[in-house]
């Protein structure tokens, strides 16, 4: 028993991060399970209803009804669909979603209460080029959809995952110009750096979040990430679903979990991410340094609500007015945001 | 430890690279040069460049693949066909293909056996420090800022020349 | 055979993969995969300036890669062009079917 404590304690650093991945992986997988009830219940506040109230107390338990029903449904696949590519598909979707998860750094860094020798920052990994990582990651996101509405072998999935994902291009653009604004205030491409150049109050009581500084950077980020992640009001390529069909039509059971799943991750890393850039991440008033991440996970709840609030209030736009505006207007609105923070970057000092 | 790292992603590298070569249906060409691009960063990553390592899945794994990936499904590309015709009855019906192999073999021999006879130079020891955004970004905008300006122009004048080209004649 | 890398590795590496590039150009009868094996010639020639780079010390050859990048996309994004419109015409991607200049 002892040899065992020994050799966790000279070993304890790899351990740690070790539970730390383990921890960020079950927190995401359980975020898409709450997001999923969330989502239904918001959405019936919304619409003067109730939502599930009937699986455990006040529905609490309907995305475990949800779960099982899925497992236990038919895994269906079309017979002229390219198999090894179907069941790729999906895989890539979900890999790509939980592998951005692994730069944002969500906490201050800590011992847990003097357990670890040195402190350790609570994020997988601090990569000194972490936003360039994650705009990497999301890139890889649009193989899954377009393989997907390849792979089923049929013209609606085909038609909906080329724009599906010509649509998460297009919008990849203006999030990298609003990412490239931020980066250019805070001068490095860590996140855990841009968080710490959050800190401090301006005149003891305006927190020196970048949304004060840049709203507007702030407003292209969230758009184009409602955008990148497919979600209404942007959904015309799902929405599709119930006009004639999309991506994932031919997916049933598991593999159809497997896309909202990623969809839903996708969210928490777009919410993430945006505190983490904008709302000052882990900082916040009253509560000590190493509780952060109680406030990281206040903002990240606000951001989400945020999301399924739009879906369920937003007419969807068209799929020619929701191109038009990514390339005509979010973009040269993200290029003038970047030209106009360069300019008072250079002229003011900062 | 880089040791092991190298090898694996050479491997990888050049099992994606022979696969993109020798695969008859387009598509998993695409995605086994996706596959290749991954090697490749990680190459790049070994060689204390993470800029480029991530530059190079943004835009060729993550742009320039996409491209590729909807060209094939618009056209909906067809298997290549197996050859036919006067010069694949040369050579006794071995063709082009089985002369294209030993040239190739042939090329790679040759290269291998002059690289090979380089002395050996090893990298500067240690790990050193990864490239920084900083130093790239100072190399580019102050040293090579005129090319950097041309090829904005040539991206521009390359997107114009794409969509003139594929445009349907009406 | 879990020696450290030198130079020459990754020079042959690089080496062994523009030979895999030609060969794709030279053999493959379909216009894509001609276009593929000319990304893997680039690719090999990016890992050389990289390779270098990291032997040498400076940042010049990483700035090189990164226009050699942009480069390939723009003949990419020309090339596919040029694709599109001759499959418009003549439904094969076949480059032995496209003979109208030869005499």
């Amino acid at each position: 028993m002892t040899s065992i404590v020994e050799f966790i304690q000279a070993h304890q650093m790899v351990i740690a991060q070790l539970v730390l991945i383990l921890g960020i992986f079950l927190m995401l997988q359980i975020s898409a399970a709450v997001m999923v009830y969330f989502e239904r219940k918001i959405a019936a506040w919304a619409q003067q209803r109730y939502g599930p109230y009937l699986v455990g107390p006040s529905g609490i338990l309907q995305p475990i009804a949800d779960i099982v029903k899925l497992i236990m449904k038919e895994e269906l696949r079309p017979k002229s669909a390219d198999t090894f590519l179907f069941y790729l598909a999906p895989i890539l979707c979900a890999t790509a979603a939980f592998a951005a998860f692994s730069v944002v750094p969500f906490g201050a860094e800590t011992t847990f209460f003097g357990l670890l020798e040195r402190p350790i920052g609570l994020q997988m990994t601090d990569v000194n080029v972490a936003v360039l990582v994650l705009f990497a990651i999301t890139s890889m996101g649009v193989y899954g959809i377009v393989l997907a509405g390849w792979a089923s072998n049929s013209k609606y999935s085909l038609l909906g995952g080329l724009r599906s994902s010509a649509q998460m291009i297009s919008y990849e653009l203006s999030y990298g110009m609003s990412l490239a604004a931020i980066i250019m205030l805070a001068g490095s491409m860590s996140l855990r750096g841009i968080v710490d150049m959050q800190a401090g109050y301006w005149f003891g009581f305006i927190p020196k979040w970048y949304v004060f500084i840049q709203p507007v950077g702030f407003f292209i980020f969230m758009t184009a990430g409602v955008a990148e992640t497919n979600r209404a009001p942007f959904d015309f390529p799902e929405a599709e679903q119930e006009l004639v069909a999309g991506y994932h039509t031919e997916y049933s059971s598991m593999s159809f979990a497997l896309f909202f799943m990623a969809e839903y991750i996708n969210m928490v890393t777009v919410s993430a991410v945006a505190a983490d850039l904008f709302l000052g991440g882990w900082h916040g008033p009253f509560l000590p340094e190493y509780l952060g991440w109680i406030w990281f996970l206040i903002k990240i709840a606000a951001l989400l609500f945020f999301y399924i609030w739009m879906r369920w209030t937003l007419p969807r736009y068209r799929y020619d007015q929701l191109m038009e505006f990514g390339w005509k207007w979010l973009l040269p609105l993200a290029v003038v945001n970047l030209l106009v923070t360069a300019a008072v970057v250079l002229g003011a000092g900062w | 430890m880089t040791g092991i790292y190298f090898w694996v992603l050479a491997a990888v590298t050049v099992m994606a690279s022979l696969g993109v070569v020798l695969q008859r249906n387009p598509m998993y060409s695409v995605l086994l040069l996706i596959v290749s691009f991954g090697g490749l960063s990680g190459l790049y990553i070994t060689l204390n460049a993470p800029v480029v390592a991530a530059i190079q899945i943004i835009i060729y794994a993550g742009a320039i693949m996409v491209l590729f990936l909807f060209v094939v499904m618009l056209l909906n590309v067809p298997t290549e066909d197996p050859p036919h015709g006067y010069h694949a009855r040369l050579l006794g019906g071995a063709g082009p293909r089985w002369f294209g192999a030993v040239l190739a073999v042939v090329l790679m021999g040759e290269l291998v056996f002059a690289l090979s006879h380089l002395a050996s130079t090893p990298l500067p020891s240690g790990t050193g420090n990864p490239t920084s955004i900083a130093q790239i970004g100072v190399r580019l905008y102050r040293d090579y800022a005129f090319a950097f300006e041309v090829t904005s122009v040539l991206i521009l004048l390359s997107m114009v020349g794409a969509v003139i080209l594929a445009r349907k004649e009406s | 055979m879990l020696t450290e890398p030198t130079l020459n590795h990754y020079l042959l590496l690089s080496a062994v993969l523009f030979s895999i590039g030609t060969v794709g150009v030279f053999l493959r009868r379909n216009l894509i995969t001609i276009l593929l094996s000319v990304e893997v010639m680039l690719n090999a020639v990016n890992l050389t300036f990289v390779a270098v780079d990291r032997y040498l010390n400076t940042v010049d050859g990483q700035i090189i890669v990164f226009f050699v990048m942009t480069v390939a996309a723009a003949e990419a994004a020309v090339g596919l062009a040029i694709v599109i419109a001759l499959f418009r015409h003549k439904e094969t991607l076949n480059p032995d079917a496209f003979t109208n200049l030869k005499w």
